[in-house]
């Protein structure tokens, strides 16, 4: 995330150059949180069980399973926070939910 | 040519929002602020403004929404009084710290309990230390010519605060006095068109406002705003400057009646300053080195401005129409008080409560107040000519029936 004049807006960031209002300049910055580490259960994709019936796509909160070209791909464990909905929806063993 | 008219307070900042037009106006009816959107509502309704009114279910919403208004683009305007404004708390503190310079007509009223609908300033002091402007108005004119700048301060991009511009409920709010207005293109033409930097609206540059702040920005954040109130102080300056040149009627951070060779005065707030006048005018007549101070920007606080004025002085009277509860003296004083820290002749000073709940202040009770002060100035003058004197209260009483809680904190026309 960076101020107007293209500066990172980290830790070292003075008042001076802090964007007003704390205004964020920059769309889908949330990506930047890593919030994966939020978790007590994981998620793991057991790709040969997966027939690609992308169920599990609508039902996850936290849009952290990537799609290209039609197909799923494996979890983005950055931002997947444990829920474990993806696995109830799964009708082909294709996800395990165990603790993290 | 300035337009003669008469009118009361409410009417004069609904008439200064007409003038203004702003884009958009929440509001909810509390007395006794509830003239403004009422009037401003059939200004609507005639066609006189373009401004989206929108009749919100609570204060809270109203804050809300002028706060998604403001930040969208458009200039935004309310009013409210009393508990209206204590249920807008939360939202007043979001609406300064987003940086959103919305424009209120506060009309200050007593808060309950036990309930009571008449002028005393604990609304707007409660809410001193909200990040808001604050502006006190002792007339209607007043009232309308503050509003008028208020929008123009606030939308400074060195300002980019919001801002209330006070006025007694009933005293000011209600009673027809006679008013010279602007004419609506002057007016238009001082406040100019809002155009902030960065609006939701602009398509052009996609903005979020209001995220979280983690504790390693938050600070940061919290000085950019102090320091946005300290440099109101130069442009408060400027715009009543620029608003003299259209009007010739003269504004700074409080006005000063007959100080300039007085012994005692008082320091006082809103509609009580117009009858202290005549009290100063009245003991000036019987020779008495008397004057006062009415304070206008109340946030920013013009520490240097008052330190400057007052250091010299013998005896100071600051008069608060908020109890405050702090225990100690009202928040007018606290701050006036500490403004006169740094003097190198600091006057002694004293508190007086006074007019809680729309206790009725007359000439006669500021006479008190001032013959009190006097008296102190005396006692003052004995010591230090090392004249032994015993403190007498029987003296004091004999010009007042008040009750003294300590001896500086006095609270005025109390019984027992």
């Amino acid at each position: 995330m960076k101020n107007k004049n293209g500066r990172i807006i980290d830790e070292t960031i003075t008042w001076q150059e802090i964007t007003p209002g704390g205004v964020v300049y920059e769309a889908g910055s949330a990506e930047n949180f890593k919030t994966g580490d939020w978790r007590t259960m994981k998620v793991d994709f057991i790709e040969e069980n997966c027939k690609q019936c992308l169920l599990c796509i609508p039902v996850c909160p936290d849009s952290a399973i990537p799609v290209k070209d039609g197909k799923r791909l494996d979890f983005d464990q950055d931002h997947c926070k444990g829920c474990g909905v993806c696995f109830a929806v799964c009708p082909f063993k294709a996800i395990e939910f165990t603790k993290a | 040519m300035s337009i003669r008219e008469r009118m009361s307070g409410n009417e004069a900042v609904a008439t200064a929002m007409r003038q203004i037009n702003p884009d958009v106006m929440p509001a909810f009816p509390i007395t006794p602020s509830t003239e403004v959107p009422q009037y401003f509502s059939k200004y609507v309704a005639d066609g006189n403004v373009n401004t989206e009114f929108i009749p919100v279910e609570s204060e809270h919403s109203a804050m809300s929404a002028a706060i998604g208004a403001q930040a969208a683009g458009a200039r935004t305007m309310t009013a409210t009084s009393s508990c209206g404004l204590a249920l807008m708390w939360e939202m007043l503190y979001v609406a300064s710290s987003m940086r959103l310079p919305i424009t209120m007509a506060l009309i200050n009223r007593a808060l309950t309990g036990p309930i009571n609908i008449n002028a005393d300033h604990s609304d707007s002091m409660g809410a001193r230390d909200t990040g808001w402007i604050q502006i006190y108005s002792e007339t209607n004119q007043e009232a309308y010519d503050n509003y008028i700048q208020a929008v123009k301060i606030a939308e400074d991009p060195r300002v980019m605060l919001p801002a209330m511009v006070c006025q007694d409920g009933f005293i000011t709010s209600h009673a027809v006095e006679n008013i010279e207005l602007l004419e609506d293109d002057k007016v238009k033409a001082f406040v100019g068109e809002y155009n902030p930097e960065d609006y939701l609206l602009n398509s052009a540059r996609p903005i979020a406002h209001g995220p979280y702040d983690t504790a390693n920005f938050y600070m940061e954040h919290k000085v950019q705003q102090a320091n946005a109130m300290m440099k109101a102080r130069q442009v408060i300056k400027e715009v009543a400057k620029d608003y003299e040149k259209l009007t010739g009627r003269k504004y700074s951070f409080f006005e000063e009646y007959k100080m300039q060779d007085a012994d005692v005065a008082i320091v006082v707030i809103n509609s009580t300053a117009g009858t202290a006048k005549e009290a100063v005018d009245e003991l000036r007549a019987e020779g008495k080195k008397v004057g006062l101070i009415k304070i206008r920007v109340f946030r920013p606080f013009p520490f240097d401005e008052l330190k400057y004025s007052l250091t010299g002085k013998k005896v100071v009277g600051v008069m608060d129409k908020c109890e405050g509860f702090s225990g100690a003296g009202g928040p007018l004083f606290a701050e006036v008080r500490s403004a006169l820290y740094d003097s190198h002749d600091r006057p002694e000073m004293f508190n007086y409560v006074y007019g809680l709940g729309g206790r009725d202040v007359t000439v006669d009770t500021i006479k008190c107040v001032f013959n009190e002060l006097l008296y102190e100035a005396h006692a003052k003058q004995l010591i230090e000519n090392q004249v032994e004197i015993a403190y007498n209260p029987e003296l004091l009483l004999a010009h007042t029936s008040d009750f003294e809680v300590g001896r500086v904190y006095r609270h005025l026309g109390v019984r027992g």
